[in-house]
């Protein structure tokens, strides 16, 4: 009898399971998104690539994180402070859980840190500051620096934290590239965030699914269930799956779809103003040009050079005409939402081809001179196109530019330290801790032997009275008066014409409209904002 | 026959070889893998070990001969964009190209064939005048082209075809077929049809032009007037012997299907090996490029052989040379 019942109890149980599955099923809302590229590696410490990161970052979490508004919050840390001048502690969230429903210790997060240091992991140069991290306690952690440092925690929101527990099993402690083999760690994840990995074809399908568990759900529900994405690199096809229903979004649109999204039913346009700034650099450390035919000088040396190449290049033009709109024009080296930006400073010098022409004849080359000119053809928003844009309105105060665009692979490898071999470029930078401070250190500051300062300065240009107040923001903890001499570093460099600022992109997405997310200005894209209405 | 054989395989490693050497000698020009491997903030010393690891300081000859003895063994390394082995990487990627190169060059034979022998028999109808002047809009528009075309009609318009991927697959062992799912039907029905336009209007205008060859020739008019059927005529004695060039045309063309599925794949997303090479050349992965290349050249030496094996099914002059050079 007790047999029987049992019986008739599993089965019950086993339909009600069933139907619950079915009402899931029905239920389900899927997401599905594409882009050109793919996030190529699951492990969130191989690569120091945007997008990857971007990606991974919706499995895995770090101890902070930014909301959508890009402000610092509390992710697996629930608090942090300078307990001295070198130490920044950590307060860890109790009771989260990985996917694989091990606990989240302070171990871990010294075995995370320890592993996206180590050789072979992408992300060394970000946290070179740190010289340990030292558990205090289960809940507590220590980060010691090498010197103050003020924007640790930004770049913690980059710093994935994994299961040592889960590694060591897999035999993946160490983000390095193998030698003939694959690491476990490359097409499997097993974070703390809010989606899990379900299925990973490598450069044609991902699939994500929330994670029931989230520490994070009961202050943020999650709308979607599963989330679907494909890489399409052919921007005609990929516009067109948005326009036949097989996708709900598309990451970066090309601003010469945007009108055709804009007129058709049921889609939505969303645009950003994004952190990257886009610029011209100019040799300034050569005593005589790479490519040129001005011999025995530089002419970039003279300041009313760079001031006449500046006044003479018509970003307005640039804007409407190249980017259709879709920028904004800069005065300075970064954008709005880099802490440090100074609005007041944020004023062009005025297009002015008279001007520039006669600055130019007074710095000694009434008739112009030629010039070499390096720009990647497959990097930024029409970056090719932009570059023709400068070699035109340079022609009018007589200098002859030789545009030299190439595919990104080649023009890096061109313009790149250690060789640095050009003399007049086009780039985008974007502060990978969104500070100012990073685009100062990197741009600005005079290069040493080493290649640890001045690391992108390509056109080696140098102040010291800039790099004396480098070396004060990177130790201030005080964040009005850094914001101060952040102001001053700007400043100067706008005076001196160290660069050309030209803009910042604007970030485009398409999605259907009853789609609503969270577009980010570091072209961080969170699932966990995502509604399906 | 066996000696034949070995011939042809030993042609196919010297082909092979020289593929790789042309293949190594242009990825001096592709740019610096490192560049696309690394974040901003990687330091330079970290970028110079990571080049040291990677072999890519040593020089060309130290470079091939460490991808030649690797490749050897059916080692082709690791991917630098997907840190996967190439070999993997590429054997998930075959089936897809395959799959898509055989649909279409089935729907060129299948179509080309039939309709070049119409328009070779009926000339001057306005059928035929149709179909020629349909196939010339299909050799002189370009692949990409007709595909965007068709997705802004099958898909974004009428909405019956996907405009991208390949639908769901089934795995049998490490193949994985889209041919046995309605929905892997529906989505290799574009980038076929893409595919296999050009092929098709070529190989129309071959039997085309065989015919009417064939056609003036004595044995067609003996034929004729030992009073056989027009259909014995047309199909057993004028068909059958256009059929050496339409096989060794259809088979080179094979394997320019496989080689220049590239352009199909990518405007359809389509995940075959073409798409994986683009993929790589915008990155710098030489690995996969060069394993690509290799593995190109080895099919065409193999479609050029079973062409050659044909040869001897279709035409039994081939035959009997071949046995009495064997006797000799």
């Amino acid at each position: 009898m007790t047999k029987r019942l049992g019986w008739v109890w599993r089965c019950a149980a086993s339909a009600m399971v069933f139907i619950a599955a079915l009402g899931v099923t029905v239920e389900a809302k899927t997401f599905r998104w594409a882009n050109d590229g793919d996030p190529t590696t699951m492990d969130p410490h191989a690569r120091a690539d945007l997008f990857v990161t971007t990606f991974d970052m919706n499995m895995y979490e770090a101890l902070l994180r930014r909301d959508r508004e890009l402000k610092l919050k509390p992710a697996l840390a629930t608090e942090w402070s300078n307990i001295d001048p070198t130490t920044w502690r950590f307060k860890l969230r109790q009771g989260v859980k990985f996917h694989d429903g091990t606990p989240f210790t302070a171990d871990d997060v010294i075995f995370s840190v320890r592993r996206a240091t180590a050789p072979g992991s992408d992300l060394a140069g970000q946290l070179a500051v740190v010289k340990e991290v030292k558990k205090v306690d289960d809940s507590t952690v220590d980060f010691i620096t090498d010197g103050p440092a003020p924007i640790l925690p930004n770049y913690l929101v980059g710093i994935a934290i994994m299961s040592k527990a889960w590694c060591e099993a897999h035999d993946t402690t160490s983000a390095a590239m193998l030698k003939d083999e694959e690491s476990y760690a490359t097409r499997n994840a097993n974070g703390t965030g809010p989606f899990m990995l379900k299925d990973r074809q490598p450069a044609v399908r991902t699939v994500l699914v929330k994670n029931p568990n989230w520490w994070g759900l009961k202050d943020q529900p999650i709308d979607v269930d599963e989330v679907v994405f494909t890489r399409i690199e052919n921007a005609a096809t990929r516009v067109a799956a948005l326009l036949s229903g097989e996708l709900d979004m598309v990451y970066n649109v090309p601003p010469q779809d945007i009108e055709r999204i804009k007129t058709t039913r049921g889609m939505k346009i969303w645009e950003t103003p994004e952190l990257r700034t886009i610029f011209l650099g100019m040799d300034q450390s050569r005593d005589e040009l790479l490519e040129s035919n001005v011999k025995g000088k530089n002419p970039f040396k003279d300041k009313r050079v760079r001031q006449a190449f500046y006044q003479a290049i018509d970003e307005d033009a640039i804007k409407t005409k190249v980017m259709r709109g879709f920028a904004r024009p800069t005065a300075l080296m970064v954008g709005p939402g880099i802490n440090g930006f100074d609005p007041t400073l944020d004023k062009r010098y005025p297009y002015d081809p008279v001007g520039a022409k006669k600055l130019i004849a007074e710095a000694g080359y009434p008739d112009g001179f030629q010039v070499g000119f390096d720009c990647p053809n497959d990097r930024y928003v029409n970056d090719e196109a932009i570059c023709q844009a400068v070699v035109a309105m340079l022609a009018r105060i007589g200098v002859k530019v030789n545009l030299l665009a190439q595919t990104k692979a080649k023009y890096f490898a061109k313009i790149n330290a250690p060789g640095y071999q050009t003399s007049f470029y086009l780039l985008g930078w974007t502060p990978t801790p969104l500070d100012t401070l990073h685009m100062l250190s990197n741009l600005t500051q005079t290069r040493s032997k080493d290649f640890r300062d001045g690391a992108w300065n390509e056109g080696g240009y140098s102040n010291p009275s800039v790099d004396q107040l480098i070396k004060q923001i990177q130790v201030d903890l005080d964040s009005e008066k850094r914001n101060e001499l952040i102001s001053k570093a700007l400043s100067i460099v706008k005076e001196d014409f160290a660069y050309i600022p030209l803009h910042q992109q604007i970030v485009v997405w398409a999605t259907r409209d009853n789609v609503d997310l969270a577009p980010m200005g570091n072209n961080d894209f969170q699932l966990r904002y995502v509604k399906l209405n | 026959m066996l000696a034949f054989l070995v011939q042809r395989l030993f042609q196919a490693v010297l082909v092979m070889l020289a593929v790789a050497v042309i293949a190594f000698a242009l990825f001096n020009y592709v740019g610096d893998p490192i560049s696309s491997m690394v974040g901003q903030d990687t330091s330079v010393a970290d970028r110079e070990r990571l080049r040291q690891e990677l072999g890519l300081d040593d020089s060309f000859i130290v470079q091939f001969a460490r991808f030649v003895g690797r490749a050897a063994r059916g080692n082709f390394g690791l991917s630098y964009q997907q840190a996967r082995p190439v070999g993997q990487i590429i054997l998930e990627k075959m089936p897809a190209t395959l799959e898509l190169s055989f649909v279409a060059a089935t729907l060129a034979l299948i179509i080309g064939v039939p309709m070049g022998i119409y328009t070779g028999l009926h000339r001057d109808t306005w059928l035929s005048q149709l179909l020629l002047a349909v196939s010339l809009v299909g050799v002189s528009l370009p692949t990409f082209l007709i595909g965007i075309l068709l997705i802004l009609v099958f898909a974004v318009m009428l909405g019956w075809l996907p405009s991208f991927g390949r639908g769901s697959v089934v795995h049998f062992g490490w193949w994985s077929s889209g041919l046995v799912t309605l929905d892997g039907w529906r989505a290799i029905i574009m980038p076929a049809v893409t595919l296999s336009l050009f092929q098709m209007t070529l190989i129309m205008r071959l039997v085309r032009a065989e015919m009417f060859e064939v056609l003036r020739t004595d044995y067609i008019k003996f034929a004729r007037a030992r009073g056989l059927t027009n259909r014995t005529v047309n199909f057993g004695h004028a068909l059958k012997n256009t059929l050496v060039p339409v096989i060794t045309i259809a088979g080179l063309q094979l394997g320019s299907i496989i080689a220049f599925a590239i352009i199909t794949e990518t405007v359809f997303q389509w995940p075959g090996m073409g798409l994986m090479f683009i993929q790589a050349v915008s990155f710098a992965d030489i690995p996969v490029m060069a394993a690509y290349l290799v593995l190109v050249g080895f099919f065409f030496v193999v479609i050029n052989l079973v062409v050659d094996l044909l040869y001897h099914a279709v035409d039994p002059r081939l035959r009997l040379d071949r046995e009495r050079v064997g006797v000799g």
